[in-house]
């Protein structure tokens, strides 16, 4: 169904009101339809603050979410800061996931506050690719400061949402000024037939995305250049399946 | 008489304070150099000039035989106290000086623990008071050596037995300097440090007639110190690694704010962008009164022409941030890994200096790798069968996971060409999953079979994606 031309007018006062038309947008494509059509922009808005946690016990380890960060700053150019808290990440599966080490700037930071400010540092700057900080509280007015500094520098800001204890992840549910949030869980690998580990899977969860609607996808880890990829027996999946996911995920 | 001995003599039975002509009776052989007060003195300022460009802003000679740092402000930049003091007696070690040094609240402390308590490092707990003082020998007070004698015969030994007695009839016979030197140690009276500026070094300093405090003044004052140490750096072709900027306050303390940058600098909003984030750090008291910029470590900047390009290189500087960020939390805190060629997970990354030039190099990609790595592996009990497979099921955290999935061995040796001790230690690397999708890379501590490549146990070492 098309949208009224009412609603059209409406939306183009919002994105006025917004500050949208600022700068001219550039957006990171994922590469694949599926995802690319549900985000507002058509990808991953640069210039602007996204939220990455895990889900289950990755968001206590965030094994998965950072390798997703990893590879969305790995298809950025430029330089990439990582501020990290916990000493626990491995350069070599950055590295796998098409995050050259050359490219990657550590910042151990011993707080929360410390994380934010490197990150809004590194936003303001402009000269990076993309700028990464592992945070565990985030409100709305310290994702607001991010978000601003992103849009006037044009580099994309990556919170990776990171918590010590499973039950302080409801913190995910606060508002915050991100343009999206995602949550990547891991699922089983597709079974081979041969005894071995296939190709990693994620549940990639859009819960909110500014100007757009949730929701949530199956996807193959990053490979080495950071790019995700559907599975194979999802891409070509019958029209009835779609529509039970999709309730599924309302 | 004999003022300093070596390890050697030492243990020959030679002393401090020995007569010279009884050392040479003592030991055959005995090599002796005459005392030489004033290249002693000169080798202590360099000492002193060579802290002060690697470790702290206010730095200088504790004659004849030691330095006093202020550490104020300066000690995270490297590690925390106890990091700071281990590198700085590692160094001087490294180039053949044997060393003792103490943190303390004041100078007095410090210079009593480091002569007499530390071994060879000591750092007193924030506000210890006088208690850490009472059982030095009283020499450790900096007095001369004829009263710590008199005091000797009156019966006091530590520096408690003198803490513990009135201080009027003690003043009456020994005169003041006993007494201040007691306040100058438990911080009752205040001792400032008097920081040693070589000539070679390019400083600019105002006074104030009427002293400053507020944070804009300072900071509209640090932006003309910096424009006059810019035309001064110009003039040399020089550009600040290192800058100190000192402030003199109005009840004789100093403040010291130190930034550094990871290349040659001479661009005035740059350095004054980093010299002004410290502002908060400065305590202006009731005023300064001097404000004092040094360029403590200078090389040689050349001048690049910029010419207008017609295609954009596409890789922006970012030393600038580097330098900023640098500043915010300290030079270990900001890395770039690169890879070290070893079979060994947890040895694998080194890290290198952020502004250092790329090293195009990687890890080897075959195996894939958690982006988690356990900073030590954590035991786990496992069901599985000997020798190669991998196991049925494991309990990680006190939650049992049963393995659908695995991939392995990845087998791992030791590294025998460096450590004697993994001539034969293997390690057997699974990639394990469990039912619910959670990857995990499990390891076994040996080949299975053989006892002496490990002691067959299972460990956790990293989680993956």
């Amino acid at each position: 169904m098309r949208p009224e031309p009412a609603i059209e007018s409406l939306r183009a006062q919002i994105e006025k009101i917004e500050g949208k038309g600022r700068r001219v947008k550039s957006v990171l494509p994922f590469g694949i339809t599926e995802i690319d059509s549900r985000l507002p922009a058509g990808g991953l808005t640069l210039g602007a603050l996204h939220e990455i946690a895990g889900g289950g016990n990755g968001a206590v380890d965030g094994a998965a979410a950072a390798l997703f960060a990893a590879g969305v700053a790995a298809r950025t150019k430029g330089k990439v800061l990582w501020v990290i808290t916990r000493p626990d990440l491995f350069a070599p599966a950055l590295a796998q996931a098409g995050l050259a080490p050359d490219r990657v700037i550590y910042v151990e930071a011993g707080n929360d506050k410390t994380v934010l400010a490197c990150i809004e540092e590194g936003l303001r700057h402009g000269g990076l690719g993309a700028v990464v900080g592992e945070v565990a509280r985030l409100d709305m007015t310290a994702s607001r400061r991010l978000q601003l500094c992103a849009e006037g520098s044009g580099t994309i800001g990556i919170a990776l949402r990171r918590w010590r204890r499973q039950t302080e992840a409801s913190d995910f549910g606060q508002p915050t000024a991100a343009a999206t949030r995602w949550r990547v869980s891991v699922i089983p690998s597709a079974a081979l037939p041969v005894p071995g580990v296939g190709r990693h899977r994620w549940l990639l969860e859009l819960i909110r995305a500014r100007a757009g609607e949730s929701a949530d996808f199956e996807v193959e880890a990053c490979d080495d250049s950071g790019r995700l990829a559907l599975p194979a027996e999802l891409v070509h999946r019958p029209a009835s399946a779609e529509g039970r996911r999709r309730g599924a995920s309302g | 008489m004999v003022l300093a001995v070596d390890a050697a003599a030492q243990a020959a039975g030679v002393r401090v304070g020995m007569p010279a002509t009884k050392a040479r009776v003592l030991v055959q052989g005995l090599i002796v150099h005459d005392h030489d007060a004033v290249a002693d003195a000169q080798a202590l300022d360099r000492l002193a000039l060579w802290m002060l460009q690697r470790y702290a802003p206010i730095v200088t000679a504790d004659a004849p035989d030691g330095l006093v740092i202020d550490s104020t402000g300066a000690d995270h930049l490297h590690g925390g106290e106890d990091a700071m003091l281990a590198g700085l007696i590692d160094r001087l070690a490294a180039s053949g000086v044997q060393a003792r040094a103490a943190i303390a609240d004041t100078w007095g402390v410090a210079h009593a623990l480091a002569r007499y308590a530390a071994k060879p490092a000591l750092v007193a707990p924030a506000g210890h008071g006088s208690a850490v003082l009472a059982s030095l020998p009283l020499a450790a007070l900096r007095l001369p050596v004829d009263m710590i004698t008199a005091l000797h015969v009156l019966g006091f030994e530590r520096i408690g037995d003198i803490l513990a007695q009135p201080r009027a009839p003690l003043t009456l016979r020994f005169g003041p300097q006993l007494g201040r030197r007691i306040d100058q140690a438990l911080g009752a009276l205040s001792e400032p440090i008097n920081p040693i500026r070589p000539d070679e070094l390019i400083q600019v300093k105002r006074n104030f007639a009427e002293p400053i405090g507020a944070a804009q003044t300072i900071a509209r004052y640090i932006g003309k110190l910096v424009v006059q140490l810019c035309a001064e750096l110009g003039a040399k072709g020089l550009g600040a690694k290192r800058l100190d900027l000192i402030c003199h306050r109005v009840d004789n303390r100093l403040q010291a704010i130190r930034v550094g940058t990871a290349m040659p600098v001479r661009d005035v909003k740059r350095l004054t962008r980093l010299l002004t984030d410290k502002i908060e750090t400065i305590e202006p008291g009731f005023g300064i009164e001097i404000l004092s910029l040094t360029a403590t470590l200078a090389e040689p900047l050349c001048e690049k022409q910029s010419l207008t390009a017609m295609v954009d290189d596409g890789v922006p500087d970012v030393s600038d941030l580097v330098d900023t960020l640098i500043n915010r939390v300290g030079e270990r805190s900001l890395y770039r890994a690169a890879p070290i060629a070893t079979e060994v997970p947890e040895r694998s990354v080194r890290r290198i200096a952020p502004m250092a030039p790329d090293t195009g190099a990687t890890w080897p990609g075959h195996w894939p790798r958690p982006s988690r790595l356990l900073t030590t592996p954590e035991p786990i009990e496992t069901m599985a069968l000997l020798p190669d497979h991998p196991p049925v099921a494991f309990t990680w955290r006190g939650i049992r996971r049963r393995v659908r999935h695995a991939d392995g061995p990845e087998r791992i040796r030791g590294e025998w060409w460096l450590r004697d001790a993994e001539l034969t230690a293997v390690r057997d690397y699974f990639r394990v999953e469990d039912d619910a999708g959670e990857r995990y890379w499990i390891f076994r501590s040996g080949d299975g079979e053989d006892p002496n490549s490990g002691s067959q146990r299972w460990f956790l070492h990293g989680v993956f994606g």
